[in-house]
């Protein structure tokens, strides 16, 4: 067993570090404050290959592994949350799926620009009436001469207001609800978005609804077999719930760092409340459990890339940061106080940011369902 | 055009140092390339975008500074050189080092940082130009190469100083000569297939003696703790004696 990282992993770590400090942690409450999408920082993410990080070289992408991504989504998820899920989501369930079902000419055509930081993708999934429960997928595509007719609704979708290419599932097979993924350009005719959602976290991640009105696809853009979307995504969200996992722990680690230097300077009754056992406890638990947390990203990111199967590993990583996530920025916006429930400091953002972890890819209940599962309940 | 950059690993600066048994602790310490040196791989680069050079990184020092090597070589170095020699201690032993290896090698431009954050000598650069016969220019902020030609800009004392020289020449490199780029993530990758070598003192025909060191370090100290201030309490008047006392105390 070997706990190091490679030279390799400790570069992409460091070097996303140090662009997540000077280019994006400076903005990010500015950016919540305003809901701004970072447009500008994903262009420069692009031309430094952030986007297309564990996407092979030949597709215009790094071909780093899993656990490389996972620690750059960390340290991108711990200068700002609503960065780190609109990067997870281009990469993880925009690329992946591509990457992953794409043929020669799909990968070509759309892979390779959104790899290469060109092109920013969108994954759409989530229906009104339809969310892990993908039975109740609404949206149709018929195939009419040699396009597809895509028509329907996407709710929650991230980064679709400003993607250029968009994965989602239609139903092709209402008879056996068979569903089935498309690759969808986003300046086709009929296709348009909503007005960004107003949101609780996540603020500088841009969520939007999109509507599909008789959009019409050449029959190509199907991704995979015909009626084998719901496998698809399956294998996709599991991909996506480890790097959610590591968006988790960079959000509680902000959150930790924060309450950790705050105690250590914040004086009551003559001393750091640091010296507090009441304190101490808090940050042992907190430390603690970002730890544990990252160990579960990282197994579960390392069984990936031993090419083992990692669904149960995946949902425990992610059930576990994630909750994680939101009970560690409580305390710190405990250990703050008063100045931890105040817009001045930036604790109370991270917790705003942490629940939407324990709700997108799959709630914890969803998680628990899975787990149970892979136990044979 | 062949650029050859002399570079060094040295603590990140926002490092804490501690001493145990009167030397400085190395264990759990982030290593980054010395910032000077930074701007002189930046300007290799630069030079092979622009102007099409080859470019060397050449580091004295141990297995762990293959990391700063292979970060250079991220940044878009074409070949790395490490002198791995880890007991070498003062400056004239590393210049040495350096002679050797370059001596029989063709190169235009030496580039090197303006001197190291760690031990801040700022020796090694220079003393390699004058074993090799050199022109240098140091501490620039601004380098223009056109065919054998340099010049180079140096801040000195609130005016700028311009110099030229005839290549094959040694340059340091001072703040404000550019901005160091962060290496991009498809080049961290391709960095490991970039050829890295590792040569020792032997391989270079040096023996202990020629590298022996001249300067012998006698001790190494933490600058003094600062003092804890002093309160001053009761009326008003009360202080303002106590303040005057202390004062006069310290002035004589």
């Amino acid at each position: 067993m070997d706990f190091d990282l490679t030279s390799e992993q400790k570069m992409i770590r460091d070097t996303v570090r140090e662009f997540a400090e000077a280019e994006i942690a400076p903005h990010a409450a500015e950016w919540d404050r305003t809901e701004h999408f970072p447009i500008e920082v994903f262009r420069k993410m692009g031309e430094l290959g952030f986007l297309g990080l564990t996407i092979p070289e030949e597709y215009g992408g790094a071909g780093a592994d899993m656990i490389s991504y996972c620690l750059a989504v960390e340290e991108i998820g711990r200068a700002c949350g609503g960065t780190g899920l609109s990067y997870e989501a281009h990469v993880s369930l925009a690329c992946t799926p591509i990457l992953l079902y794409g043929t020669e000419e799909q990968k070509k055509k759309y892979l390779v620009p959104m790899a290469r930081g060109e092109a920013l993708g969108a994954f759409g999934l989530t229906e009104p009436g339809a969310g892990s429960d993908a039975g109740g997928t609404r949206t149709t595509a018929v195939l009419e001469g040699d396009k597809w007719v895509i028509t329907g609704n996407k709710i929650f979708n991230t980064n679709g207001g400003y993607a250029k290419y968009v994965v989602l599932t239609a139903l092709t097979d209402p008879a056996s609800r068979g569903i089935s993924a498309f690759i969808v350009p986003t300046d086709a005719e009929g296709f348009s978005v909503s007005k960004p959602y107003e949101k609780l976290g996540m603020r500088a991640s841009n969520t939007v609804e999109l509507i599909l009105d008789h959009v019409r696809v050449p029959k190509e853009n199907l991704l995979g077999p015909l009626n084998a979307g719901f496998k698809q995504f399956l294998s996709t969200l599991d991909g996506g719930r480890v790097a959610i996992a590591a968006l988790a722990v960079g959000i509680a680690r902000a959150a930790f760092e924060t309450a950790l230097a705050y105690a250590k300077t914040r004086v009551q009754f003559g001393q750091a409340i640091s010296k507090f056992q009441a304190i101490q406890h808090k940050l042992a638990d907190m430390a603690m459990h970002i730890d544990l947390a990252r160990n579960a990203v990282m197994k579960a990111a390392w069984l990936k890339d031993q090419g083992r199967p990692y669904t149960l590993e995946a949902s425990y990583a992610k059930l576990f940061a994630s909750e994680m996530c939101t009970r560690t920025c409580e305390q710190a916006i405990q250990i703050l106080g008063g100045y931890g429930y105040m817009r001045e400091y930036p604790v109370e953002r991270h917790y705003r940011d942490a629940k939407l972890v324990e709700i997108g890819e799959g709630t914890s209940e969803i998680q628990r369902l899975v787990i149970a599962r892979q136990l044979g309940c | 055009m062949h650029v050859v950059v002399l570079m060094k690993q040295t603590f990140d600066t926002e490092e804490r140092i501690r001493l145990v048994d009167g030397k400085i602790a190395e264990d759990g310490v982030k290593w980054i390339i010395n910032p000077y040196d930074e701007y002189a791989v930046e300007e290799a680069i630069q030079l092979k975008e622009n102007q099409g050079a080859t470019v060397t990184v050449v580091s004295v020092g141990n297995e762990n500074t293959t990391q700063a090597l292979r970060t250079a070589l991220a940044m878009g170095a074409d070949e790395a050189v490490l002198i791995e020699a880890p007991d070498l201690s003062d400056e004239r032993a590393i210049a040495k080092a350096i002679v050797a290896y370059l001596k029989d090698k063709s190169f235009d431009v030496l580039l090197a940082g303006n001197f190291s954050v760690d031990n801040g000598a700022g020796q090694v650069a220079i003393r390699v130009a004058h074993e090799l016969g050199l022109p240098h220019i140091a501490a620039v902020t601004k380098l223009t190469i056109e065919g054998n030609q340099a010049t180079g800009v140096r801040e000195i004392d609130g005016d700028v100083q311009t110099v030229t020289a005839t290549l094959p020449a040694l340059f340091t490199a001072q703040q404000g000569l550019n901005e160091p780029r962060y290496p991009s993530l498809p080049n961290i990758m391709k960095a490991k297939k970039k050829p890295l070598t590792t040569l020792t003192l032997s391989d270079l025909g040096l023996s202990n003696d020629d590298v022996a060191a001249k300067v012998e370090r006698v001790e190494v100290t933490l600058p003094p703790k600062r003092q804890a201030g002093q309160k001053i309490t009761g009326t008003p008047d009360e202080q303002a004696e106590q303040l005057a006392e202390i004062l006069v105390k310290a002035l004589r």
